[in-house]
């Protein structure tokens, strides 16, 4: 594989981790713009844990997680009081301390950032990105996906059925939080350096962008988000800088026409092998495709 | 012998500000019995079925559901108790499939992390599944179990709602308005499936305006009108009761007129 190629791979995989991260809390309808937030607390533990207390990965990227899922869970009680658009500007804040205290923070190399002593190759990064796609779909299979689809969309009718749904939003916040922060021990091991200036709040709006825009009903949103938001740059490429008009034009596009996001559960019923052929003993009910 | 109330409403109190929309109301439903509870809009049958399901907490009084208090139990465990309800205002989950929003009426059955975490086709081939699918055919809900809900007539959608109500096997049924909207035709299908569920073994508390389904349905009727019960008694004499006329006439309204439903 070219060093181009790889660079891309690399960067696909902790992109799909990390929207894997912001996914979980945003299919129980949670928007957490504070994504680079986490994974500056992910990055930044490896990178200290490697650096200065000498470490390998396969001791730092366990603990960088832990670190960013106790982050996760503790923010979210007070994230979880607020709602909306008050929940966005709230987690908008959180991203906005984290990478504010990393650039004055002496301890972690303020703005010149730290270096990386343990590399991972691209290899690793693949297997975790695997790991991570495998285990969202397992549980949005289950009951407990269930229950989050459902938190999304009525949370007194969830409450009624009887959902606990606090306990539910309070962990999905802490599993996105150790996905973050597994997509950025990932990228600390693999790109050997990291900076505060890289989390920005850009990185968090691009991340929710390849959630909303891949489809917040199904595991498949995140996937064809991440590949969608990743690939369409480098294949614009030739445009040079005129890809970013472009870019946002289809961004642009994507949210009048398809609000919903890309893959919706609609479509993927309609695509599943079980409906491939009709149901002989069932009329044949049209199943729709509206968001 | 009497039979034992399945149901014990105690002096149950409700304010919202300086509005007491709940004022010491008190019956019990008999186990077993087919109950409506009527009362001209506005009456507060919606709040005491909200007071019932956890939704505000209480003021004063206290809700016994077969033997034991419940109104300090939070919402989401009086399912599990064996109280389960239909809305008003269909509130099927618009972005699950028709199935699974039947499954998440088996939410309260599930028992511990392993139901939980395991992918729901897994668990013992697809049980779940297969049981909802089951109760979707006994109710005569002829569709596609992955359609979405949003595609599907009115009629159909309501008949849902009370499918994924009955999927947690709840002891007490509470239904409010199940009829509203629906043709005669469709209105006989579900007055006859309810009789089923509750020859099921199945208690049901009915909110209904149409009188000729509760006639039909409901052998008992209480009558609320401004938080206060004003009537509780068999429902072929409800139209008979002094104080139950006033109410309805008095305020210019019939039972059963299809007008607004704001309770």
């Amino acid at each position: 594989m070219s060093g181009y190629a790889s660079g891309i791979v690399a960067i696909l995989c902790i992109n799909l981790i990390f929207a894997y991260a912001i996914f979980v809390t945003a299919a129980a309808g949670q928007l957490n713009l504070g994504g680079a937030g986490f994974q500056a607390i992910g990055a930044y533990a490896a990178a200290w844990l490697s650096s200065s207390a000498h470490m390998p990965a396969n001791v730092t990227i366990p603990l960088a997680i832990l670190a960013s899922a106790l982050v996760g869970f503790v923010i979210s009680f007070p994230v979880l009081r607020t709602r909306g658009v008050y929940m966005v500007l709230a987690t908008f804040a959180f991203g906005q301390f984290v990478s504010g205290f990393l650039l004055r923070s002496p301890t972690f190399g303020g703005a010149i950032g730290m270096v990386v002593a343990d590399y991972i190759g691209v290899g690793a990064l693949v297997i975790c990105a695997v790991v991570t796609t495998l285990l969202v779909f397992f549980l949005m299979a289950s009951r407990l996906g269930l229950a989050i689809r459902s938190i999304h969309d009525d949370e007194l009718v969830s409450t009624i059925m009887g959902v606990n749904v606090r306990a539910v939003q309070v962990a999905m916040f802490t599993l996105g939080g150790a996905l973050a922060g597994l997509s950025g021990a990932l990228y600390a091991h693999h790109f050997s350096f990291v900076e505060a200036q890289y989390f920005n709040s850009l990185l968090s709006i691009y991340v929710l962008l390849f959630v909303l825009i891949g489809g917040t009903q199904t595991a498949w949103g995140p996937l064809v988000g991440s590949l969608f938001f990743t690939l369409l740059p480098e294949l614009m490429r030739v445009g040079g800088s005129w890809r970013y008009v472009v870019f946002g034009v289809v961004i642009v596009l994507m949210m009048v026409l398809r609000p919903q996001g890309i893959v919706t559960r609609a479509l993927v019923a309609r695509l599943s092998p079980r409906n491939w052929w009709p149901a002989s003993s069932r009329a044949a009910t049209r199943v729709s495709d509206a968001g | 012998m009497p039979v034992e109330p399945i149901l014990s409403l105690k002096q149950v109190t409700k304010r919202f500000g300086g509005l007491t929309v709940a004022d010491q109301v008190s019956f019990d439903v008999p186990q077993g019995s087919r109950m409506a509870l009527i009362g001209p809009n506005g009456a507060g049958k919606t709040t005491l079925f909200n007071l019932m399901s956890g939704v505000y907490p209480l003021d004063g009084g206290s809700i016994w559901l077969e033997g034991r208090q419940i109104d300090g139990l939070p919402s989401r465990q009086r399912i599990g108790a064996g109280l389960s309800r239909s809305f008003q205002n269909i509130r099927l989950m618009p972005h699950l499939s028709v199935i699974e929003n039947v499954m998440l009426g088996q939410h309260a059955k599930a028992s511990g992390l392993g139901d939980l975490m395991t992918p729901i086709l897994w668990q013992r081939a697809g049980r779940w599944r297969q049981m909802a699918i089951e109760r979707l055919e006994a109710a005569g809900i002829d569709v596609h179990p992955d359609a979405e809900v949003s595609s599907l007539p009115y009629g159909v959608r309501k008949k849902i709602e009370v499918v994924r109500a009955l999927m947690s096997s709840p002891s007490l049924l509470m239904l409010d308005e199940p009829a509203a909207g629906l043709n005669p035709r469709e209105t006989a299908e579900l007055s006859a499936f309810l009789k089923d569920v509750a020859a099921d073994g199945v208690t049901l508390l009915v909110v209904e305006h149409d009188m000729s389904f509760v006639h039909d349905l409901c052998e008992r009727t209480v009558v609320l009108n401004f938080g206060r019960l004003i009537y509780n008694g068999a429902t072929r004499s409800v139209q008979d009761d002094a104080a139950v006329r006033e109410a309805y006439l008095g305020s210019r309204r019939v039972a059963g007129d299809g007008g607004d439903r704001a309770a």
